[in-house]
């Protein structure tokens, strides 16, 4: 099956306070359309190999490619372009700018992409928001919404310019059960509705347990997927 | 590919959720170019109407016989005591008469260059004038008075009377100003003035002259030509100097020195006659510009240090804007584009506000004996120090937006995001 991200012996060193070596030789793929969760104790690399897997990243050595184009080596311009086309990302905390709109803070992405107009950015991105339920909060600032509402806007904002992957970095490690569920199925919806892959980094291991596939990491390492 | 109406949208919001801190910058600005333009107007107003009092007075060429000793004393130029070492004492000044020789050709020469715009014979004559007992020194100028108006500010300095006046009595005299008041004596009464010889004439005055500088005031006085050649007992072609008003000014000192070869006699230049006030000028100017640009780099500051501020709380949004797929560059033209925009709406304010301090200064008055001509503070409204200004507040706030921005361009979103 066709890859949509494909990893080859990535290492990576801390080089402050002291040498470390935090990742070694990771290899692994995400398939189309599969949601694959990464677990592991805390500074097992776990966040560290995502960041990687993001692009924003690039101090490390081995083979990163996306969509079977090599990543690796491009420059910081070429890599923020591939960011915001092909990578959707949900952090542990909502990140939304605060004086804009909710509205305003889903198209900036695709108004970056510039891909569509004005006029199309703004369909698209109240149907994001309809199809996670929050098309009522358009038009409120993002800084006075609710928590659980404000995660489910970030994910409104990594969805809308259709990306490849989605990754999460404990996208639930914040929320109550009730919203944790609720994000959980959101993204189990994209999975089988529009066959979107995911990536997500979790401690959750009831959310981990079901996703199609758990990759474990243990100090830098990839024991079991 | 940049996308600028993203890039100037989030600028937008930006400053205008920073209300304040927006408002704190331009005003920033606003003073500095406004101080600016009110400084430099006011300063170049002033010293124009300096230049103005001074130079104005002074012809582009003025020739006369100057009195000195010869260059070459005769003994220099006896063959046998060529190579011995000659000692000569209590040199004297060499006999000269005071007038122009050949003056009347010389003039028609003049009138006739194609850069002379005119040329004004003179004749300064030593006299007293005689108010009772009591006689005052001072001098008397002889003259062209309809030539003179033509050339030169002559006509601003008749505070009383007219220059037609003047031309149409024979008998007639402009008084200085001050002599007018020592003598206590107004138009149309008599002055008694006496020759160096000791002969005696009554002129009528007909006008009183104030130069606004009080040692020319309290001597110098007018009369036509030909009546200061009668009074000293001279022929029609008697004149101690001419006064040359040439076309292009640039052109004087070559000229002054072709003159002096020409018709060996004393040719002064403007810029040689003026070179201290020159000096006095452009001293002013680098105040008035230290000052400025002073001004101009405090708020340039300003601007450096609420955008340094804005960057610090906008770490996180910068993070997420970088991880979302803005590019280092799109990053720093988001701030760039702030620093743009609070010199561009500070600036022109500034410029608004210099214009209108200006054109208070303009209206207020300003009354000095000195200076008869002027009623008003001198503001010179130049369209080129506004240009100058717009232009400074553009290039430092995109200096004082440069080097914080360059440090958003290069913000790591992964370590602020993951807090490390």
């Amino acid at each position: 099956m066709n890859l949509v991200l494909e990893a080859k012996n990535i290492n990576k060193h801390f080089h402050k306070p002291k040498d470390f070596h935090v990742l070694k030789n990771i290899s692994f793929g995400v398939k189309q359309g599969e949601f694959a969760s990464i677990m592991g104790k805390s500074g097992s690399g776990k966040s560290t190999l995502l960041y990687i897997l993001s692009t924003m990243d690039t101090d490390y050595t081995g083979e990163l490619s996306i969509n079977n184009q090599l990543v690796t080596g491009k420059s910081q311009r070429e890599l923020s372009q591939i960011r915001n086309k092909n990578i959707g990302f949900v952090f542990q905390f909502h990140y939304l700018l605060s004086e804009f709109s909710v509205l305003e803070n889903v198209m900036l992405p695709a108004k970056k992409l510039a891909e569509k107009s004005h006029a199309e950015i703004e369909k698209d991105a109240h149907r994001k928001l309809e199809m996670l339920h929050i098309g009522h909060l358009a038009h409120q600032r993002a800084s006075r919404i609710s928590g659980g509402e404000k995660q489910r806007v970030a994910i409104a904002r990594a969805l809308i310019n259709d990306p490849t992957i989605l990754m999460g970095d404990e996208p639930t490690g914040n929320l109550d059960s009730h919203n944790s569920e609720n994000v959980f199925n959101i993204f189990k919806n994209l999975k089988e509705e529009q066959g979107l892959s995911l990536l997500v980094v979790t401690h959750d291991e009831d959310f981990a347990k079901r996703t199609d596939r758990i990759i474990q990491m243990e100090d830098g390492m990839i024991i079991g997927h | 590919m940049i996308n600028w109406s993203v890039i100037l949208g989030i600028a937008k919001t930006h400053l205008v959720t920073k209300m304040k801190s927006t408002v704190t910058a331009t005003l920033g600005v606003t003073f500095g170019i406004g101080a600016y333009i009110t400084l430099v107007s006011f300063m170049t107003g002033l010293n124009g109407m300096l230049d103005d009092l001074v130079l104005n007075q002074t012809p582009h060429i003025h020739m006369y016989n100057e009195i000195r000793p010869s260059e070459t004393q005769p003994i220099s130029r006896y063959q046998e005591f060529k190579d011995a070492m000659n000692f000569v004492h209590s040199i004297k000044p060499k006999q000269n008469q005071e007038k122009i020789h050949n003056a009347l050709p010389i003039l028609s020469y003049l009138k006739k260059h194609p850069n002379v715009r005119g040329a004004t014979p003179q004749l300064r004559a030593q006299i007293f004038y005689l108010s009772g007992s009591i006689e005052l020194g001072g001098n008397l100028v002889g003259v062209d008075i309809i030539e003179e108006v033509r050339l030169s500010n002559i006509q601003d300095n008749i505070v009383e009377g007219t220059p037609e006046a003047l031309k149409n009595n024979t008998n007639g005299i402009l008084l200085g100003a001050g002599l007018a008041e020592k003598m206590s004596l107004s138009i149309g009464d008599r002055v008694q003035i006496s020759t160096v010889a000791g002969d005696i004439f009554p002129l009528k005055i007909v006008g009183i002259y104030q130069s606004g500088i009080a040692e020319i005031d309290n001597v110098q006085s007018f009369a036509n030509l030909n009546t200061v050649q009668r009074i000293l007992g001279e022929s029609e072609n008697y004149v101690t100097d001419i006064n040359i008003k040439l076309l292009n000014i640039a052109e004087s000192e070559p000229m002054a020195r072709s003159l002096e070869k020409q018709f060996n006699v004393k040719a002064v230049d403007i810029n040689e006659a003026n070179a201290q006030f020159e000096t006095g000028s452009n001293i002013r100017n680098l105040i008035t510009y230290a000052v400025s640009i002073t001004l101009l780099i405090v708020a340039g500051f300003g601007i450096y240090n609420i955008l340094n501020m804005l960057i610090y709380e906008k770490m996180k949004d910068i993070a997420i804007l970088k991880a979302t797929g803005f590019s280092g560059k799109d990053v720093q033209y988001i701030f760039m584009a702030q620093a743009i925009l609070i010199g561009i709406l500070g600036g022109f304010l500034g410029l608004l506000i210099g214009f209108g301090l200006s054109h208070l200064i303009d209206n207020t008055p300003f009354e000095t004996d000195a200076l008869p001509t002027i009623t008003t503070y001198p503001v010179n409204f130049n369209g080129t120090y506004y240009f100058i200004g717009i232009a400074f507040a553009l290039i430092s706030t995109f200096v004082a937006g440069y080097l914080p921005s360059n440090r958003a361009k290069k913000i790591d979103p992964v370590k602020i995001i993951r807090g490390t």
